[in-house]
């Protein structure tokens, strides 16, 4: 092997919103499964997956879930890579300060850096 | 290479369940080695054993059973996905209490850990989605 050791092992990508599909709901299954079985897990948040990281989420008016729960559990599971596309932020107008964990914001450079430097990526 | 395909769109639905298919057989064409098909979100409806297609159709169900038999590909479908969505096999229906069951050998209800492994292990893992 001559590439540098991956500085995490899955990197999950998350580009939907809560509540419309279930797109977000089994990308963060994925992410916690293999958390679970100890793998070193990285979350991206971009596009519209960003608003899942907004405070003050209920279940949905449909009987969905939602998926806030599901976030609150990723500390239990030792998945504190959180990631978030800073251009998502700013064309939504929501800044960091309104989410609900600690997130770190990457520029599209940083996003390719990322794809880069996990051995498995998984698209939502 | 050892790859692993993972399909996230129902049959007939898109393109992505065709270009699936599609892309594994060339990958066994080529001499590669598929470890297995991962059927994730709405693909977990590729393993419906009750799909009657028009006969003047590619049966994709069919199709990827055929590739399951012949070519030692692993079908893997999530269990929890495909519960959720009346996907059963015999086990589960009897399980849950249901008269039928939509899925058998040689698909398989598998969990997620599966995709993880299944993705590590192979040199790559290439998505097929809506």
């Amino acid at each position: 092997m001559t590439e540098d050791t991956p500085s995490a092992e899955l990197l999950v990508i998350l580009r939907h919103a809560p509540h419309g599909s279930s797109w977000l709901k089994e990308g963060l299954d994925v992410a916690l499964v293999a958390a679970a079985f100890d793998r070193r897990v990285t979350l991206l948040f971009m596009g519209e997956g960003v608003t899942a990281l907004l405070e003050g989420q209920q279940a949905g008016p449909l009987g969905q879930k939602g998926t806030a729960a599901t976030l609150e559990m990723l500390e239990m599971y030792d998945v504190d890579s959180l990631v978030v596309e800073k251009r998502s932020l700013d064309a939504l107008g929501l800044s960091g300060d309104q989410l609900m964990l600690p997130t770190r914001e990457v520029t599209e450079a940083g996003i390719a850096a990322l794809v880069a430097s996990h051995a498995l990526v998984l698209n939502f | 290479m050892r790859y692993a395909i993972l399909l996230l769109d129902a049959p007939y639905t898109s393109q992505a369940a065709h270009s699936a298919l599609r892309f594994t057989r060339a990958l066994l064409a080529r001499g590669h080695d598929v470890e297995g098909v991962f059927f994730y979100h709405e693909g977990v409806h590729n393993a419906a054993r009750l799909a009657a297609p028009p006969q003047d159709e590619p049966h994709l169900v069919d199709a990827w059973a055929e590739l399951g038999r012949g070519h030692d590909v692993a079908l893997q479908v999530c269990i929890a996905a495909a519960l959720r969505r009346g996907l059963l096999d015999e086990q589960e229906a009897s399980r849950h209490g249901k008269q039928g069951f939509s899925v058998e050998p040689p698909f398989e209800l598998t969990g997620l850990g599966q995709l993880v492994d299944l993705g590590l292990r192979c040199d790559r893992l290439i998505t097929f989605g809506p």
